[in-house]
């Protein structure tokens, strides 16, 4: 009797979750399909749900520039280097910076060191579009507009804070006595900083690194406003592109779609652990 | 034998202040450089009836404050922002909290369901745009297909040429692509919480729901009210979902402050406007990151 009124709740329990997973992959599963679908078929009603002749001919056509007409797609895979050497970049530069910073908040004693964690973390509260206007005239100015450099030199102003947090967070996590040891030793800060907390910060250093590689390979605002040719544009701006007003791409949409997201959705199943405990450490991109 | 040490210690802190500052310095002098010294000019820009090109700018004091404070447009675009950020953050709470709940009472395959709502949530917002607009293609659109599949509907609806419709359906996609980090956030707190407490409440013969209500949920307030005001932040300036989803329409119809100051900038060039629009937007943001500092600023106790 027990067994069974157990085997009920855990079927009900099941039935509850089949919603939730559908809800879930239902839409990825049309994207996905949708990229490996003909034209004709995706433009076809009824709707073929499943493709008669699944092709990777649209992967082919993004990938390879020339073989299509579209506009667009040849700059894609342009769009994909410049996403790549940009989100590299600012992460990068936002852990060696950061990791610093976060360092000398959490345990030198800074002068005003509180006062500047509260300020550094209500810069994320800053609007994007109340930035926006006074960059843009700046990289104007300075011939910077449609540039790799305006997009890492921008995303930093989320990026920076977002790091000197997760890893202010982390460096909490260590115990003081390894430092008092090396310090007691004569050790500097840097020194001690390099060689002992940073190697074993290793959890919290790639945690970072994801969040913010992700949040730059996210960004769209400032893409669209500062960067306008394959020279500095960035997948999130190509793809939105392939929805212009005009002709809609949909094969391009949805095989560019798929492509943009792999990198980040890979990047954060490999490394699920450190994502839970990156949000939960508070103060992350939703 | 005590002997204070007297020389060094003086000069040690200050050697210390030092050494922090240097090292705070590059994250200042970026943060100072891209971030504090834009906004002050974009409050400054605020005052004047400015463009982006060469052109001379103009003071007129308040006067662009003035004119968005009367135009009807302004107060229908704030009412249509904090429609979109209830309603989308509260069903995220909701369903992320029930999803978070579901997750931890262990159904079959809740690991897997686990790693898959990661998915949803690493998707870029761009991506997730995309791909819900072809799912409401009015011509060929998944959505259609199923419904009248189903038999739900008799032929295509062109769903996004309703405004209510339209943004009510960018609030589905952005709740596809947010509950699962509210359902992270809140699983990973319910899995920290003592069995304890509820085991002690059953004993007391409270029923499910009681023990839900009084022991869990006010045990999950801080991580509810941590995803609450990161979502409401995000939501409140909501742009890019917008723009690939309606790109403002039908008939400026899911137009959201943050996309009003977008076309005020650069499709009107009315650049002094659409600063003091964004000065606005950070008025209304920095009111919800003073409730945010208060409640996750707590070096000391973290959960």
């Amino acid at each position: 009797m027990r067994s069974y009124r157990r085997l009920l709740r855990k079927l009900a329990l099941f039935l509850i979750t089949v919603p939730v997973w559908l809800f879930i992959l239902l839409p990825i599963v049309w994207l996905v399909i949708s990229s490996v679908s003909t034209r004709a078929e995706l433009l076809s009603v009824p709707i073929h749900w499943i493709p008669e002749h699944p092709t990777l001919r649209n992967y082919i056509d993004i990938l390879t520039p020339g073989t299509v007409a579209s506009e667009v797609a040849r700059t894609f895979k342009a769009t994909l280097r410049n996403s790549l050497i940009i989100a590299t970049s600012v992460t990068a530069i936002s852990l060696v910076v950061g990791s610093l910073a976060a360092y000398a908040l959490v345990r030198i004693n800074t002068p005003f060191r509180s006062g500047v964690l509260i300020g550094i973390m209500s810069t994320r509260m800053i609007p994007e579009v109340s930035l926006v206007i006074p960059l843009y005239i700046l990289a104007a100015r300075l011939r910077l507009l449609n540039t790799p450099m305006v997009l890492i030199a921008t995303y930093l102003c989320f990026a920076l804070p977002f790091a000197i947090w997760l890893m202010a967070a982390f460096f909490q996590t260590i115990p003081m006595e390894l430092e008092d040891a090396a310090l007691i030793d004569g050790c500097s800060r840097l020194k001690i900083l390099f060689q002992i907390i940073l190697p074993i910060s290793t959890p919290g250093l790639v945690s970072t690194a994801i969040f913010v590689f992700m949040t730059a390979w996210d960004e769209f605002f400032f893409a669209l406003i500062f960067t306008s040719t394959e020279a500095a544009k960035t997948v999130p701006v190509a793809i939105a592109e392939f929805t212009g007003r005009y002709v809609v791409d949909v094969t391009a949409m949805m095989t560019g779609g798929v492509l943009a997201a792999i990198p980040p959705v890979l990047l954060a199943l490999i490394f699920q652990r450190y994502i839970v405990s990156g949000l939960t450490s508070g103060a992350v991109k939703a | 034998m005590q002997t204070s040490p007297r020389l060094p210690r003086f000069s040690l802190r200050k050697q210390e202040a030092l050494t922090g500052l240097l090292l705070l310095l590059p994250s200042l002098v970026i943060i100072l450089g891209i971030t504090l010294q834009p906004v002050i000019s974009t409050f400054y820009l605020s005052f004047f009836e400015a463009s982006l090109g060469r052109g001379e700018n103009i003071f007129r004091g308040l006067g662009n404050y003035r004119e968005l404070l009367a135009d009807p447009m302004f107060w229908t675009t704030i009412g249509r922002t904090f429609y979109f950020t209830l309603v989308s953050v509260g069903l995220e709470v909701v369903i992320g909290l029930g999803v978070a709940l579901l997750i931890n009472s262990h159904p079959p395959g809740w690991r897997a369901l686990r790693t898959a709502l990661i998915i949803p949530w690493a998707v870029p917002t761009i991506v997730n745009g995309t791909m819900w607009r072809w799912i409401y293609n009015a011509d060929y659109g998944a959505l259609n297909g199923l419904l009248s599949q189903l038999g739900l509907i008799d032929h295509y609806v062109p769903w996004l040429i309703y405004p209510r419709t339209a943004m009510n359906l960018v609030i589905v996609a952005d709740i596809w692509h947010s509950v699962p980090f509210i359902a992270l956030i809140l699983q990973a707190a319910l899995a920290t919480l003592p069995v304890e407490l509820e085991e002690a409440a059953q004993v007391d013969g409270a029923n499910a729901l009681q023990r839900l209500w009084s022991v869990r949920l006010p045990l999950l307030r801080p991580a509810i009210l941590v995803a609450l005001v990161i979502r409401s932040v995000e939501a409140f300036r909501v742009f890019d979902i917008i723009y690939v989803i309606t790109a403002g329409g039908p008939a400026f119809g899911t137009v959201t402050i943050s996309y009003l100051t977008y076309l005020e900038t650069f499709s009107f060039g009315h650049v002094g406007r659409g600063s003091a629009l964004s000065f606005l937007i950070s008025l209304f943001t920095l009111a919800m990151a003073f409730v945010y500092i208060r409640f996750l600023y707590r070096p000391e106790e973290r959960y």
